[in-house]
């Protein structure tokens, strides 16, 4: 008690440079939060879009269509048609000359249209009483960053769209075990001797159930909704920050400045709410970095098993798992979610670690 | 001593760096065979950093510079290996907290011998009749007995001389003493000191002790250096310097005895009447052990009248501040208590809130009793919340500028966090936080123990003009009769629970009845006063 007085200054000094990992993970996450809110918006694909015509398309920086899907699309028209296609490149739009044996339909120039690949056709002339045709059809780009999924889904959005999933369940999971968690545990520790007891021995009971059947009953009850993971993930993992806030509680309760605010005369929500609960903020912090990531990885595994988001909207358990399925052929389905998975995880358990040295 | 013996440990100019802060700026001192040389100096004057850094003990981000000669092997640079077997066989330490510098996991016996058996190369039967030795020398009582001890089944002072006996295992020639009677009650301190001096005559060492306190280094000291900022301020002879100290920091640190008060106002009514207090605790069984009740105050009875002081002195355990918050009714507590002629005994929490307005409560560790998470301002007018809801934030505001004010402290404090301010500022923090409310009894517990000498006078300078200007009555709880004698109208000395002793402070001090009384008295005063 003596001569603590150099120690501290020098700690946050030596501190201020090494926390670097701190604000690596901190840019890590805003720049994916900020990804998954705007990028969906400025990505040019509605994340449930189905292009018949891209189907698992490699990941790449440039435009689609390239010269040989332009090819073999006109090809295949070719051939549903029944005509011979000449095709010149002219910028972004083709110009084809149509031979047939009969007159050409001008509606068959829909399946132009209906293609992923083309605008509507326009006539720019007919010659020999409509069989031969000349057409301008322009072309549409598009780009897949991420490439697209079996059904021809663009990846790029959709793990934007994910992530927006991810996130939030990671969040407001979190934020669900937060409150019900700290208040519990704060009440139980500070109220201590036999509530302490009994509620600590709830929480007990409630541990014991396995979360998987848990998490299954209640689908069965209320049939598969989007807020039930929530409900299921929450109600599990509030017991740990009950657990860790109790313990803190019970050390802060014997701390002078409790004694102090009870001398004064403050009330005991007064005495939690002023003294106990900021106190404990540090390992709540701490654990709360380490709660969020476990949320995300409840959700993808309860995504994974079929329980959790359902098509088309989707998260990074859903998109890990259809990765996984195609692995041999697409392996880009499996890398780009598991990327954004791995790094969220990551930062947030190098957060938590930081802050929990911190604490 | 022999100013002619050869030096033992020399250090020049001697440099320990934080980053850009310097925490010893260029110290040289030298320190011959067989000599106590006591380094003084407050709280984060760098004395401990000193001795630390010669030793290479410090932690890593520490850079230390200049020169260590021990018998003329330069310590800052000897390998890693040399100075281990240096360390413990050579030059031993006793630190001040015993029971953080010995392993609970281990006896004390097996502790001693584990030194004698890496550091002498002792077989490890005779390494346990040595150890027997060595508690006896370190005047343990029934050594056999205390070598299959865990350190929790001893007392401060056992513990101390258990650390002292592991120091002394390896005849060392320098024996560096750091704070070693800090944490003990003046009583236990006292003895610890004897031993010390003792055991340095027939062991031969050299000594360093390291103090916050002149007046316990008056007594083995041989060569005095006082330490200020990082620096030497001024060093010479024990019995020179305190003849004729010639810095003027030494004589702010000879002259720090707080003055005693003049006692006055006995016809004031009374405020406070407890009758036959007892606090006992039921101690949790483990699994298979029954609850047992722990006796901690015992059919106490006093009274103060208003504007007065009652002091209440007794060593650490004596039940003390258990008493202190029985009285608050802060601990549930057997007896009447009554307050300003309303017994307490019936009330409960909510019935008690309106009366805490008018009994505080101020704590010895201004490091704890103060929320590391609330700023000043909040902490000062937390009390304004509980009391008076209806006072807006820009009010409270306000009565905190002026609470702080009140004891001396600048208001633009407010905004800062406890960690931002010293130990004494946050004592008056402490105190401001009472004092918002305008009681009439405090109860203050311990409230500079844990403070510089220096700043002790302030803060009790402080309390006593409080005192004038507002009527309060004090309970003040501390071990250290110099301040209780400095500031209390009526002393109670407790043991065990007890009050054994009580009467106006002039003849306690003066007359002393029980043998407990005079044991601390000469305690406090060897130490304190000589």
């Amino acid at each position: 008690m003596n001569e603590p007085a150099p120690a501290m200054p020098i700690s946050f000094t030596a501190g201020a440079t090494r926390n670097w990992p701190l604000r690596v993970s901190l840019f890590i996450l805003g720049s994916i939060a900020l990804l998954c809110l705007i990028g969906p918006l400025v990505s040019g694909h509605p994340y449930d879009q189905v292009y018949r015509d891209y189907v698992l398309v490699r990941p790449s920086l440039f435009a689609h269509p390239d010269a040989s899907e332009i090819d073999n699309a006109i090809a295949a028209i070719a051939r549903r048609m029944h005509v011979h296609i000449e095709a010149t490149r002219d910028g972004e739009t083709m110009h084809l000359t149509l031979d047939a044996e009969k007159p050409v339909d001008p509606r068959v120039l829909r399946a132009f249209a209906r293609s992923d690949l083309f605008a509507p056709a326009h006539i720019a002339a007919t010659e020999d009483e409509g069989r031969r045709l000349e057409i301008d059809v322009p072309l549409k780009r598009m780009v897949f960053l991420f490439g697209t999924d079996a059904n021809g889904r663009d990846l790029f959005t959709r793990v934007l769209i994910a992530g927006r999933i991810s996130l939030a369940v990671g969040l407001l999971a979190s934020f669900v075990a937060l409150t019900i968690g700290v208040a519990y545990g704060a009440v139980a520790g500070y109220a201590g001797g036999r509530i302490d007891s009994l509620m600590m021995r709830a929480i007990e009971i409630v541990y014991a159930l396995p979360f998987i059947f848990f998490v299954i009953v209640l689908v069965m009850v209320f049939g598969r909704h989007f807020v039930l993971i929530f409900v299921a993930i929450g109600a599990v993992e509030w017991l740990d920050m009950a657990r860790i806030v109790r313990g803190q509680t019970l050390s802060i309760k014997q701390r002078d400045f409790v004694a102090a605010a009870e001398a004064l005369g403050a009330t005991t929500p007064a005495i939690l709410w002023r003294h106990v609960i900021p106190n404990a903020a540090g390992p709540i912090a701490a654990y709360l970095a380490v709660l969020v990531p476990r949320v995300i990885l409840l959700e993808s595994f309860v995504s994974f098993l079929g329980l959790g988001v359902q098509e088309p909207l989707t998260s990074w358990g859903v998109l890990v798992a259809d990765g996984a399925r195609n692995i041999q052929g697409s392996i880009h389905l499996l890398i780009f979610p598991a990327l954004f998975l791995g790094a969220t995880l990551g930062a947030l358990q190098s957060l938590g670690d930081g802050w929990r040295a911190r604490a | 001593m022999d100013v002619s013996a050869e030096p033992l440990l020399q250090l020049r100019d001697l440099r320990v760096s934080y980053g850009a802060t310097l925490a010893v700026k260029g110290l040289s001192l030298t320190v011959r065979r067989g000599e106590t040389a006591a380094i003084v100096g407050e709280s984060g004057s760098g004395k401990s950093q000193t001795v630390l850094a010669a030793l290479r003990l410090l932690p890593r981000h520490a850079h230390t510079s200049g020169s260590v000669l021990f018998e003329g092997m330069e310590l800052l640079t000897l390998s890693q290996k040399r100075l281990d077997s240096l360390l413990g066989r050579r030059i031993a330490v006793v630190f001040q907290e015993p029971m953080s510098s010995l392993d609970p996991l281990f006896t004390v016996g097996s502790q001693i011998g584990a030194v004698l058996r890496l550091k002498a190369g002792l077989p490890r039967r005779a390494a346990y009749a040595r150890a027997k030795e060595l508690l006896d020398l370190a005047g343990i009582a029934e050594p056999g007995r205390r070598l299959h001890a865990y350190p929790h089944e001893l007392s401060g002072g056992q513990r101390q001389r258990v650390a002292i006996a592991m120091a002394i295992a390896c005849n060392p020639d320098l024996l560096i003493a750091d704070e070693p009677t800090t944490a003990l009650d003046v009583t236990v301190a006292a003895k610890i000191l004897d031993l010390l001096a003792k055991l340095k005559q027939s062991l031969g060492m050299a000594m360093i002790f390291i103090s916050h306190d002149l007046g316990i280094v008056r007594r083995i000291a041989d060569t005095i250096h006082v330490m200020r900022n990082g620096e030497i301020v001024e060093s010479g002879a024990a019995a020179k310097i305190f003849a004729n100290p010639r810095h003027d920091y030494t004589r702010v640190l000879l002259e720090n005895m707080p003055r005693a008060r003049r006692h006055a106002r006995r016809d004031a009514p009374v405020l406070l009447r407890a009758e036959n207090i007892g606090v006992k605790f039921t101690l949790r069984g483990g699994l298979f052990e029954a609850k047992r009740a722990f006796t901690a105050v015992a059919g106490v009875s006093l009274c103060l009248d208003q504007g007065r002081t009652l002091g209440l002195v007794g060593e650490s355990g004596s039940g003390k501040s258990t008493l202190a918050r029985a009285l608050l009714k802060l601990v549930p507590a057997s007896g009447r208590i009554s307050f300003d002629g309303r017994d307490l005994a019936g009330l409960d929490r909510a019935a008690m809130r309106p009366l805490r307005r008018s009994m505080q409560l101020v704590f010895q560790d201004p490091y704890g009793s103060l929320s590391p998470c609330m700023r000043v301002s909040d902490i000062v007018t937390e009390g304004l919340r509980v009391h008076d809801p209806a006072i807006s934030r820009k009010q409270r505001d306000t009565r905190a500028a002026l609470a702080l004010e009140e004891v001396l402290l600048d208001p633009e404090l407010r905004q800062r966090f406890p960690q931002e301010l010293s130990g004494g500022q946050r004592q008056r923090v402490a105190i401001a936080r009472a004092m918002i409310l305008k009681p009439r009894l405090v109860v203050l517990d311990e409230p500079t123990s844990a403070l510089d000498r220096t700043v002790q006078i302030g803060i009790l300078a402080l309390l006593e003009d409080l005192q004038d200007a507002h009527g309060l009555a004090y309970v003040l709880i501390s071990h250290d009769l110099a301040v209780i004698r400095a500031a209390a109208d009526e002393i109670a000395v407790m043991k065990d629970g007890r009050i054994v002793e009580q009467g106006p402070t002039q003849d306690i001090v003066e007359r002393p009845r029980e043998p407990y009384t005079r044991s601390l008295l000469a305690a406090a005063l060897q130490t304190g006063e000589a």
